[in-house]
This record gives C-alpha cells, sequence and structure tokens, in this order.
C-alpha cells in the first residue's frame, strides 16, 4: 500500500448533453465532443484503473453519496434539454472502491453513504462524462455526489478521502469533475448556430480561469473558489465547489501540465475540456510550490544586483 | 361550453417518507410508519377530493426544474419506476401516469401568449419527477384522474425571489385562463414544503419518530406565522412576504409553486383548511387547501 494516491491525469469536463446529443448541430459543441473524444483516447492509452467523477448535477442531503451499482442500467433524459434526446446507458461501476471511499469519508468525519438501486437517477453530467470518456465500459467508473448543503473545509476533507481510498487499494485514477465555468444559460430556446457565452463578464472571467488551467495552477483556482461563485456562478447553490474537491483529490498543489483542449459555449454556460496532468520541475514558479517551507535556500535565478 | 373552473387548490408536500410510510403496493421499500400527523391530513384531504368532480390535477414541482421556460408534460402516459435521488433507500415506486395533453397544450400556448418562455415535453423516455408522484399519490392514491405536470422555472437562482413571485403569478394568470377556456374542472397543487432546512443525518431507521423534529424554532416560527395568515384568509399577504421568508428559511415555495396557484385562484381572501403540519428530516411541511365554493370549504382543524 502506497501512502500517495497514482493519479494518472484530472480531467474537467462540461455537464450539458449537447456534445453527446447534438455535437453537429454547433461548430463549438462539436470541438468539445472532439475534446471528449481525445481524452477517451488519452484515457484507452493510460494505465489508469479507475475512473472517479465528482459531479455537480447529482446534489445530495444526507452526507455524500457515492454510486456503488455494479451496472446501472437506464435510459435518462435531461429535464432541460429533453428535446435533444435521450440517453440510453450501461456502466460498469468499481463497486470496491465505492465502499472504501465510503469508509475513508467515515474515517475522516463524514457523512456518506453508497447507492446502489436498480433505476436510481444517474444525473445528466455523469452520464455525459461517462458515456463520452469511457464508452466501452473498458475502466470501472465511480461517481461521488455533490452536497447542497457542503461548504470548503467538507469538500476539502471529502477529496482526501478519495485519495486514501486509491491509496488503500493502489488505484491509479482519472479524477474527473462534471462542472461548467461559468453557469448562467439563456433563459429562453435559442438558434444552436447562434449559442455564445452568456455575458462578455462571464467570457472574461472564464478565460482567466482557463489560463489558470493551462498553467496547471489548480490549487490555486481553488484558492479562488468563492471569487469565481461571486463573480460568474449562479446562486444555485452557495459556492463553487468542484474545485475544492478536484484541488484535494488531485494532491493540494500547483504542479501540473494543463491542458485546455476545447471553450465553448453551451445555450450560455462556459463549457470547457481540460486536462490536468501531475508534472515534475516547475518547482518555484508558482504559488503553493516553494521546493522547500522550511530552510531558506536563497531565492533563484537573482539578479546580481538589485535595480538601481 | 361552460367555463372552466378551479375547483380545489391544494398545498400538497412531497416528502417521499410519507408515500414510504403508506407502503403502498407500488413502493418497493417497507416502513413501519411515521410522519402520521401529515399522512392523516393527507388522508382526510384525499377523501374531500373524492366528494368533489374534477377532470385533471394540474401541479407545479419543484423537482422539475428547468432553467430555459417553463415546460409542460406533453404525452398521454408516462409509465417507469421513479427512485428518489436524495432518499433512494425509501422511495422506488412504480407509476403509471396519465396526462391531460389537451390541457396541458392549452396552458402552455395561455402562458407563451402572456410572453412567457414555454417548451411542450414530449420525449416518451422521459421520467415525471417524484414531486409529482409524492403529491399525486397521496391525494389520489387510486390514480384515475389524469394529471398535468408543470415545471418550475429557475427565476430564483437565475434573478431573485421577487423575480420569481412576478413570473409565477403571471403563469398563474395565464393557467387560469387557459382553464377557464377549456370548459374543465380543475385541482391545483403546489407541490412543495415550508421552511427547508433538512439535516444532513439520518436515523438507521428513518421512520423512528423519536428523532424527528424540526430543524430550529426560527423555521417552525415562520412556518407557524404564514399559517396563521393562510387561516385568516390573507394569501395576498403572504405572497408579499414569500421572498423574505425564502431568504430566511430556503423556502420551497422558491420554486413558484405557492404564487404560481394563488395567482391562478386570484388570491383567495378566504380563510384556508389546514389538513396538517409536521417537519420531515428537519423540513416544515403543511397541508392546506383553498375552496372557492363557500358552502364546501370547511374549518379542518
Ligand atoms: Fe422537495
Amino acid at each position: 500500500m502506497s501512502e500517495e494516491p497514482e493519479i494518472v491525469m484530472g480531467l474537467y469536463v462540461p455537464p450539458h448533453p449537447h456534445p453527446l446529443l447534438a455535437p453537429d448541430q454547433n461548430e463549438g459543441w462539436g470541438r468539445l465532443r472532439e475534446a471528449y473524444d481525445t481524452c477517451r483516447q488519452r484515457i484507452e492509452e493510460s494505465d489508469a484503473d479507475l475512473i472517479l467523477i465528482y459531479s455537480t448535477t447529482w446534489p445530495s442531503i444526507i452526507g455524500h453519496q457515492i454510486q456503488a451499482h455494479p451496472k446501472p442500467v437506464f435510459t435518462h433524459v435531461d429535464d432541460d434539454f429533453h428535446f435533444l434526446g435521450s440517453m440510453p446507458y450501461e456502466f460498469r461501476m468499481d463497486t470496491e472502491y465505492a465502499e472504501s471511499f465510503k469508509d475513508a469519508c467515515e474515517e475522516r468525519g463524514l457523512q456518506a453513504r453508497t447507492v446502489s438501486y436498480d433505476g436510481f437517477p444517474i444525473d445528466t453530467g455523469s452520464i455525459v462524462a461517462l458515456k463520452l470518456l469511457n464508452p466501452e465500459n473498458r475502466i470501472p467508473a465511480c461517481i461521488v455526489s455533490s452536497n447542497v448543503y457542503s461548504n470548503r473545509a467538507e469538500q476539502i476533507v471529502l477529496g482526501k478521502a478519495a485519495r486514501d481510498a486509491m491509496a488503500k487499494l493502489g488505484k491509479k485514477a482519472v479524477v474527473v469533475v462534471v462542472a461548467s465555468l461559468s453557469n448562467r444559460m439563456f433563459t429562453e430556446h435559442i438558434d444552436p448556430a447562434e449559442d455564445r457565452i452568456h455575458s462578455a463578464k462571464d467570457d472574461e472571467w472564464n478565460q482567466k480561469i482557463l489560463e489558470f488551467f493551462a498553467d496547471g495552477r489548480l490549487e490555486d483556482i481553488s484558492q479562488l473558489s468563492r471569487d469565481i461563485q461571486s463573480q460568474i456562478r449562479v446562486s444555485k447553490v452557495v459556492a463553487y465547489k468542484p474545485a475544492w474537491w478536484m484541488a484535494a483529490t488531485m494532491g493540494q498543489h500547483n504542479n501540473y501540465h494543463g491542458e485546455v483542449l476545447a471553450y465553448e459555449a453551451l445555450h450560455g454556460a462556459g463549457g470547457a475540456v481540460i486536462q490536468l496532468t501531475p508534472a515534475k520541475g516547475s518547482i518555484g514558479d508558482k504559488e503553493f510550490d516553494e521546493d522547500d517551507v522550511e530552510f531558506y535556500h536563497g531565492d533563484r535565478h537573482v539578479l546580481d544586483k538589485g535595480s538601481l | 361550453m361552460a367555463k372552466g373552473e378551479i375547483v380545489l387548490g391544494c398545498l400538497a408536500p412531497h416528502p417521499p417518507h410519507v408515500v414510504y410510510a403508506e407502503n403502498p403496493e407500488q413502493n418497493e421499500p417497507f416502513s413501519e410508519g411515521g410522519w402520521e400527523a401529515l399522512r392523516w391530513g393527507y388522508n382526510m384531504l384525499a377523501r374531500k377530493l373524492k366528494e368533489i368532480e374534477y377532470d385533471c390535477m394540474v401541479i407545479l414541482t419543484p423537482h422539475w426544474q428547468t432553467y430555459v421556460g417553463t415546460h409542460f408534460l406533453g404525452l398521454e402516459r408516462f409509465q417507469n419506476i421513479s427512485v428518489d435521488p436524495i432518499f433512494p433507500n425509501l422511495f422506488r415506486f412504480h407509476h403509471d401516469i396519465k396526462v391531460d395533453v389537451e390541457l396541458a397544450e392549452k396552458m402552455c400556448e395561455a402562458a407563451s401568449e402572456s410572453g412567457i418562455i414555454t417548451k411542450m415535453m414530449r420525449n416518451p423516455d422521459f421520467r415525471v419527477d417524484y414531486g409529482t408522484i409524492v403529491s399525486c399519490h397521496m391525494l389520489n392514491p387510486d390514480w384515475d384522474k389524469p394529471v398535468v405536470t408543470i415545471s418550475s422555472n429557475r427565476s430564483t437562482h437565475y434573478y431573485s425571489n421577487e423575480v420569481m413571485n412576478e413570473q409565477s403569478i403571471a403563469l398563474g394568470e395565464a393557467v387560469r385562463k387557459a382553464i377557464e377556456d377549456s370548459g374543465k374542472k380543475v385541482v391545483l397543487i403546489a407541490s412543495h414544503s415550508l421552511s427547508h432546512r433538512h439535516f444532513v443525518t439520518e436515523a438507521p431507521l428513518p421512520e423512528d419518530m423519536s428523532r424527528e423534529h424540526i430543524y430550529n424554532h426560527s423555521q417552525y416560527v415562520w412556518d407557524m406565522k404564514v399559517i396563521e395568515m393562510m387561516r385568516e384568509g390573507k394569501m395576498k399577504e403572504v405572497i408579499d412576504i414569500l421572498p423574505e421568508m425564502i431568504e430566511q428559511t430556503m423556502a420551497e415555495a422558491e420554486g413558484g409553486g405557492l404564487t404560481w396557484m394563488m395567482a391562478a385562484m386570484g388570491m383567495p381572501d378566504y380563510p384556508a383548511e389546514i389538513y396538517g403540519y409536521q417537519s420531515v428530516i428537519g423540513t416544515g411541511n403543511a397541508i392546506a387547501a383553498w375552496d372557492p365554493n363557500a358552502e364546501t370549504r370547511a374549518i379542518v382543524m
């Protein structure tokens, strides 16, 4: 048993069904689909043996719910975008990991339970992500809910519990967050060809967050969660939680190779497909990644002379 | 054709716990009971409904959440299993729902004409939300009347409680017009709790009533205040203070159900019939009815 789990990669993907059901109706939706397809291929080429999803479209109340049905089968239809079509699914879940994750949550003081019921309504975001990232169910998956009352500390500890279970079982995980960036959609039906980000402000914030992602600064984004919530998230829930959970699950640092594969509007919301791969060698140029915080070795690359 | 009318309006909360506690054959889990104050109130209101002549139930539910307009069920039959996403241990209900599509289309059209963004839901795989199923089952366990579900537009999230009130009033007025034009007798249902803060843990035996109580006293005081105003026939005033109540108690009226129903009924100034009040996992739930017919209107509690 290793202390630190091996995270193969992290993915941040959008929850809306358009890339799955209607990639041809809008060029941007098509580009998101292509980005999803690229991620699918990269997962296939990796040695990952678990896909763990945190979905912002699966709310829970009794603590944190963890999907543990070995083979959930159903046909799902989205509440808003039912006219785009149905989403039949059959997934393969890692029941052993789900149980271990639940135990780890409890050991860390969290209320948690597994759910394993025929016909349980798996949420749109999880279905879209799993169908596009893992269509053949080659790798077993697990999904964890987003508790409506939870806040920063709870999300971070939830991420640590996810790591505990990965380490205990020796899992090599792909960590997936299903969430929009800005999440304000148009409140009327639109011509798909005319989709765009809801406002210039949402777009500018999204672009800034994407810069952070591209630099691999996941922990910095986590630290910015409350600003992001207040600026570009509608008040559906009290906080922008996915960055907290993702950063905690991936190890709470900024040392990733970041790649934004696509950023497009989804009925006005900001949809992005982003990959973060744990990296080595960028120590010292970002926050929270000092090479040594116990002993002062001097700053590197300093000039011989200060400014005159 | 005689003018259609709203024959009763019901505030009908939908915690799946009450269906679970009744042990109907459609629900898979088995319970030892619980939440009697609510269930017996529901049973009493269901008996009253048996005495009333009506064609259809129209329900607005916060568990069909739409951000792009207001949607209406638009197919004649929905057969499926409904598993509660929050309490799957309590609610796995096999249902067979008939829909009055003609009335749904009329309401959708009237709402559209009044400037509301609308959409008919025509996907046969769509799963009807559990709010519809719980409220309708408790009010009509025989399921012998068609229903129409109207989705809850999330204007509270996107704008404010005040905007939600304005939009729900417009929707209510449009629905009333459509019902009048249809010639049908209709029961309206606002499917939701009052105060709505949950406990995030559950007793090992969920129906263990020694563990059930309101989340905090402030929630209780708000619930009692609006129930008192309902008894006094002050529904215009209730709707006016609703934004404040939602802010303070996370009231599930945020979904627009009560405002919509009261607007459709012309903001009743006569006393509501109160059938019961009880907490469910900390939330405050009242069952109430507004009977426009003074001769059949009763003081129940
Ligand atoms: Fe509810």
